[in-house]
């Protein structure tokens, strides 16, 4: 069996396309984060989160009244939903506010939920699980995200530099800030919280969506050595050709395993799975349109070696570059 | 030939030792067998998150550590002006890092210089206008003490948890600046207790009373200022079991003893058989406690337990190594009190910043949906790659269970534990591990249609694929490293796994791969196809 095999697609011909169109989502993504923000799980915006295990079964109109009566400040900005197996009577209560973040007092305000709910008279309940975070943890994961984020791009970067060439590494790291803001944007749209394990989904991203563009590249690299005649357009246009079936491949079976996640992994991992699914998508994607199409225009459209017959590719959709066609491209460096 | 042998040596050992360390005691586990010991003990451990229990975030108040520190020192000059017949007008601290010293006259300049000498050992003086000094604690001083401060709470909190019998219990620091101290107890579910342990400062002081018990802090100084060498400490008032009205007591500053001199602390009853808490000095300790009883028959003695007068009995005769802290107690008050006591005081205050419980159901049902989504994830990649590359997907089951094996076997062999982002990323691992066969075999099918011989293109087909593999393998491997300095607990267990996974692909798709193949091709003189 063999699936795209000797496809002669024109990838590069649609790569303006392709930036508007990843322009159009990002800043849709970013009107939807400016105007409704990111919604944040309890790791970083802090808050009190209680599962409460009732002995028989109550509906979450019932712990919400209960709430909207007897807790202070009524049920406002709570959430309350079931969680779990239906058969154990699990309702999930999440409220913004912690106690005071000195001494013991962080679990005053799940103290007080539970007196409302026992006020409440809706059945006899116990604590199966509680996660009471203070602001602080909250600000100091967030600084930690963002800077093992960019330290791991400048990573990729510099290694990408080191083994193919700087325009590589450039095409791979924006290729990779694309795969993020458009993840950033989806997990926007769809109102999945923040939460570490969503941050652990993105660093996961960051390393696998280099994989597909580090595979195209590779074969450019290659190509670069034999098809010395050929613009970097057409090289470029082959190398991701002829990988196409294993790009398609890899992503495919990746992806098969983050669907069994999204659907079987329980609730926990939804919004980790969901980031990966997109994430793997969005990979994919960008390794063919982003990643390739930047080191296409990075290093122009002339012929790879010989400047003298620039004019032989017939691209009229690219926009030509004067200047770059009479530089003499540098010859990949050997692995 | 021989090559190929060793090559199947290499990868049965390596199958068989991991297999070993990392499946074999789950199975055992799962089937009643615990032995033999030595693979049982590195048996995989569940996280905190699968496992149920209690984990706590704590920030340390290092302020106190140099609030301390500073007291002392301020306590020290006094003590040192004293004795050379120095006179200032004030001497106070600010704050924590600071001593002001005013008011001293210019013809003792030079002998308060010399006096402050000791001093200047951890403190920096600042220039002295009109006998007007400041001194400032030296910045790596403050450092230091501060990297104590945490260092010394981890181990009071390492030795009370010990008291409190959890079995492989987790306690580390960290924090951007060091100060946080991350204390995880499996399978407790009494989180009030645990912490109510684990916070108390637990700084036991016997000092003599000068004054009081008064009703307020006024009715005590008479409008007047604290004399010198004494504090105002509130107390509870005296009757058993009325623990409401506060009262407050004159005391010398200086304790007469303090915790560090304790040996042991452990539940009593006293002579109303109310639930006390029992101590015993060490030699040291009970010789300065023996003095200053001694010498103070007929006065009280106030009992303080963390700036709070718990009792103040009148002094009969002289005692030395032996005393009891009676209050209104509880029976388990006193039982954690002695707790506290024995494994010693904490050096500052502490905050909670994270609190969580996990019950043990809820553990239960995700491992279950873990592995559930790991069993699918599992049969869909095996399908494919069955259907796809046909007795060529064989090779990449094997090399994909293989890649499993040696996954749980290293995890095992480094004490890792399984989380549930672990199992998360032992899913992806599948996922991700694939890729190299894939790629691989797509490459071997682009040489064997180029119309080479499968040798060849077998050959060409790993030669080919080894750097593009070693470049995704290194570039995952970065932001996992990263993945895994920014992760907390549960982040650092998928970071672990996958890590891990990413290293042992390496090593299954690169040479358990190419040795199945060598093998299936070793009993066959002319090759002309391959079931790819």
């Amino acid at each position: 069996m063999h699936i795209f095999k000797h496809t002669n697609y024109d990838f590069l011909r649609w790569r303006w396309q392709a930036i508007a169109l990843s322009w159009v989502i990002i800043i849709l993504g970013v009107i939807t984060i400016w105007t409704k923000g990111i919604p944040k799980g309890v790791e970083f915006a802090g808050g009190t989160v209680l599962i409460e295990r009732f002995d028989q079964a109550v509906s979450v109109q019932q712990v919400r009244a209960a709430l909207d009566r007897n807790y202070p400040g009524g049920g406002q900005n709570t959430v309350v939903q079931s969680t779990g197996d239906p058969a154990l009577h699990m309702v999930m209560i999440r409220v913004p506010q912690v106690g005071s973040e000195s001494g013991a007092a962080l679990s005053t305000e799940a103290a007080k939920v539970e007196a409302a709910l026992k006020n409440g008279n809706i059945g006899a309940f116990h604590r199966e699980s509680a996660e009471i975070v203070g602001a602080t943890v909250g600000r100091e994961l967030t600084s930690r995200g963002i800077s093992a984020t960019v330290l791991s791009l400048v990573g990729i970067l510099l290694y990408l530099a080191f083994r193919f060439q700087f325009s590589f590494g450039v095409g791979a790291v924006v290729a990779t800030i694309h795969d993020l803001l458009i993840t950033l944007a989806f997990l926007a749209f769809f109102r999945y919280d923040m939460s570490l394990n969503v941050i652990a989904a993105i660093l996961t991203m960051t390393g696998y969506s280099t994989n597909d563009t580090i595979v195209i590249f590779d074969r450019i690299r290659e190509n670069l050595r034999t098809m010395r005649r050929d613009s970097m357009y057409n090289v470029i246009n082959v190398s991701i050709n002829q990988t196409l079936g294993r790009t398609v491949i890899t992503s495919g079976t990746a992806l098969l395993t983050a669907l069994a996640l999204f659907f079987f992994g329980g609730e926990v991992l939804h919004g980790f799975a969901f980031t990966m699914v997109v994430g793997i998508i969005t990979g994919t994607y960008s390794s063919v349109f982003i990643a390739a199409a930047i080191v296409s225009l990075w290093r122009g459209d002339a012929p790879t070696r010989a400047a003298a017959h620039a004019h032989v590719m017939a691209t009229p959709a690219a926009p030509q570059q004067p200047q770059r066609k009479q530089k003499p491209q540098r010859k990949a460096r050997a692995s | 030939m021989t090559n190929l042998r060793w090559k199947i040596v290499t990868v049965v050992t390596v199958f068989v030792v991991f297999f070993a360390v990392g499946v074999y005691p789950l199975l055992a586990a799962r089937f009643g067998v615990h032995s033999p010991a030595l693979l049982m003990d590195r048996a995989l451990k569940l996280g905190l998150d699968l496992k149920g229990g209690v984990h706590l975030v704590l920030h340390v108040q290092t302020e106190d550590a140099l609030r301390l520190e500073t007291d002392q020192e301020m306590e020290r000059l006094r003590q040192e002006l004293m004795t050379r017949g120095v006179t200032v007008t004030n001497l106070t601290s600010p704050d924590s890092t600071h001593i002001r010293v005013e008011g001293v006259a210019p013809a003792q300049d030079a002998a308060f210089r010399q006096a402050a000498t000791e001093l200047q050992a951890n403190f920096d003086r600042g220039s002295g206008v009109a006998g007007t000094y400041t001194f400032t604690m030296k910045p790596n001083i403050q450092v230091d003490l501060r990297a104590e401060a945490v260092v010394q709470a981890r181990q009071t909190i390492e030795r009370r948890v010990n008291e409190l019998g959890v079995t492989e219990p987790s306690i580390a620091q960290q924090g951007n600046s060091g100060d946080q101290i991350l204390v995880q107890l499996p399978g407790v579910t009494d989180v009030e207790r645990a912490k109510e342990i684990i916070q108390s400062t637990g700084l036991l002081e016997l000092k003599i009373v000068e004054q009081g018990p008064a009703a307020s802090q006024d009715s005590l100084l008479a409008g007047a200022q604290v004399p010198a060498g004494m504090e105002i400490v509130p107390g509870v008032s005296g009757t058993t079991g009325d623990p409401s009205g506060t009262v407050y007591y004159m005391v010398r500053k200086a304790a007469a003893v303090s915790g560090r001199d304790l040996r042991n602390a452990r539940a009593s009853l006293d002579e109303n058989n109310q639930p006390a808490v029992s101590f015993t000095l060490t030699s040291e300790g009970g010789r300065k406690f023996g003095n200053v009883t001694g010498q103070n028959i007929g006065r009280q003695l106030a009992i303080i337990l963390d700036g709070r007068v718990q009792s103040a009995p009148r002094i009969d005769g002289r005692i030395t190594t032996d005393g009891r802290i009676t209050g209104s107690f509880t029976q388990d008050e006193v039982q954690n009190l002695s707790l506290i006591l024995r494994s010693g005081a904490l050096p500052a205050r502490m905050d909670y910043l994270e609190e969580r419980t996990i019950g043990p159901s809820l553990g239960a049902d995700s491992i279950r949906s873990g592995v559930i989504a790991s069993v699918v994830g599992l049969l869909l990649i095996v399908s494919f790659m069955l259907v796809y590359y046909k007795l060529s997907g064989v090779n990449a089951v094997v090399a994909l269970l293989f890649n499993l094996v040696i996954l749980l076997g290293l995890m095992a062999y480094i004490g890792a534990v399984m989380t549930l982002p672990g199992i998360a990323g032992f899913v992806l691992t599948m996922g991700i591990g694939v890729d190299s066969n894939v790629l691989i075999f797509e490459r071997i099918k682009e040489e064997l249609e180029a119309q080479r011989g499968v040798r060849a293109s077998i050959n060409a087909g790993f030669g080919r694929v080894f750097w593009t593999l070693v470049d995704t393998h290194v570039a995952a491997l970065i932001s996992c490293a990263f993945l895994f300095q920014f992760g907390t607990g549960a982040i650092r267990g998928f970071a672990v796994t996958l890590f891990i996974g990413l290293i042992s692909n390496l090593f299954t798709s690169i040479f358990v791969s190419k040795t199945l193949f060598e093998m299936a091709l070793s009993n066959r003189q002319q090759v002309a196809t391959l079931s790819i």
